[in-house]
């Protein structure tokens, strides 16, 4: 919300998520909440983007970070090795937000949204 | 109109994991070992921290534990029957412990004077995962039967443990315990993790684990 006050003015048309595999967050239970908690809020209506970071580990035996296929078996997909060391997929953090910052706001209306400065 | 992106990278978990840290500072400076108990309810967390603080105790350790719920200090109560200084944290309702509730509930504790503190979390094998209580080590537990799967179905959790205990082998038999799936299925997860197969109702296991405490204690502030 703070990030707001620098756009006087300014509504949030969509909030962007970066979600890890491992971050135990279901999008669908997310998406239900958010339309709920985001009411009388200056995010009230703002869509709700949730992109999924795959789990990568660093395989000691192929020398090099692994993107794991799931969440079953943290083994390295190339060589099978067991990995210990993991270096992404438990992320759960706003990327961005994308807003209409408000100039002109009054006499524009909502099928313009999307139009990119 | 203009649309523009702000971008922002911020943790939503941010406020938590900077109160960990600052957590993680104060139990180092004091030279205590930290460890988080994780498992569902009903698992036996607060029986094996029950005979975890009773034999701790006996061997000149100075423990506390801090042991979450939703509701009642009945686990609290039964904890402090070994003798250690034990405090109830009640959520009533949220379905974990945060970074936050411990430091409030840690007021007046001289962390100096303490080997070992223990936190039970509230029984949970999802949310808890998430948050960081800046212990040295998280360890999660499953009972015989719970079924061997679980660390497949809860590959968060399990994925994040330092140390892994088994609990009720004593009953293992009748329940059908597979005891090498349920082995098998913990390092598919978490490879190379050290398991601990228990009962605090005979004690089996128990040396094994008291030994790796005492190991870990050792090395608490290297």
């Amino acid at each position: 919300m703070e990030s707001l006050e620098s756009y006087p003015g300014a509504r949030v048309l969509e909030v962007r998520l970066r979600v890890g595999a491992l971050a135990a967050v279901v999008e669908d239970s997310l998406q239900f909440c958010y339309g709920i908690a985001t009411e009388g809020t200056s995010l009230e209506g703002s869509k709700l983007v949730v992109k999924t970071v795959p789990v990568v580990m660093h395989c000691v035996g192929c020398g090099q970070d692994v993107e794991l296929v799931g969440v079953q078996s943290f083994r390295c997909p190339r060589c099978g090795e067991p990995c210990f060391d993991l270096r992404q997929g438990r992320e759960l953090e706003i990327e961005a937000i994308e807003i209409d910052d408000g100039v002109g706001a009054e006499t524009v209306g909502d099928a313009e949204i999307g139009v990119k400065a | 109109m203009t649309t523009r992106i702000v971008e922002l990278r911020r943790g939503i978990l941010k406020k938590n994991d900077e109160l960990a840290a600052g957590l993680r500072d104060r139990y180092a400076a004091g030279g205590v070992l930290v460890l988080n108990l994780v498992s569902s309810p009903g698992t036996g967390k607060t029986a094996f921290l029950e005979r975890t603080l009773t034999a701790l105790r006996a061997r000149g350790a100075k423990v506390a534990a801090l042991v979450g719920d939703l509701e009642t200090d009945n686990d609290a109560r039964r904890l402090a029957a070994s003798g250690a200084p034990v405090r109830q944290i009640n959520t009533h309702g949220i379905c974990h412990l945060d970074a936050e509730m411990i430091s409030k509930h840690l007021d007046g504790w001289e962390l100096g004077n303490l080997d070992y503190l223990f936190i039970e979390n509230v029984g949970n094998l999802v949310c808890p995962s998430s948050y960081d209580l800046g212990e040295k080590i998280r360890v999660a537990l499953l009972s015989v039967t719970e079924g061997e799967d679980k660390p497949l179905k809860y590959p968060t959790l399990f994925n994040s443990a330092d140390a892994a205990v088994i609990t009720k082998m004593d009953i293992a038999e009748p329940c059908g315990f597979d005891r090498g799936l349920a082995l098998r299925n913990i390092n598919e997860i978490r490879p190379g993790i050290r398991i601990f197969e228990t009962s605090a109702k005979t004690g089996t296991g128990m040396e094994e684990w008291l030994g790796y405490l005492g190991e870990e204690c050792e090395k608490r502030g290297a």
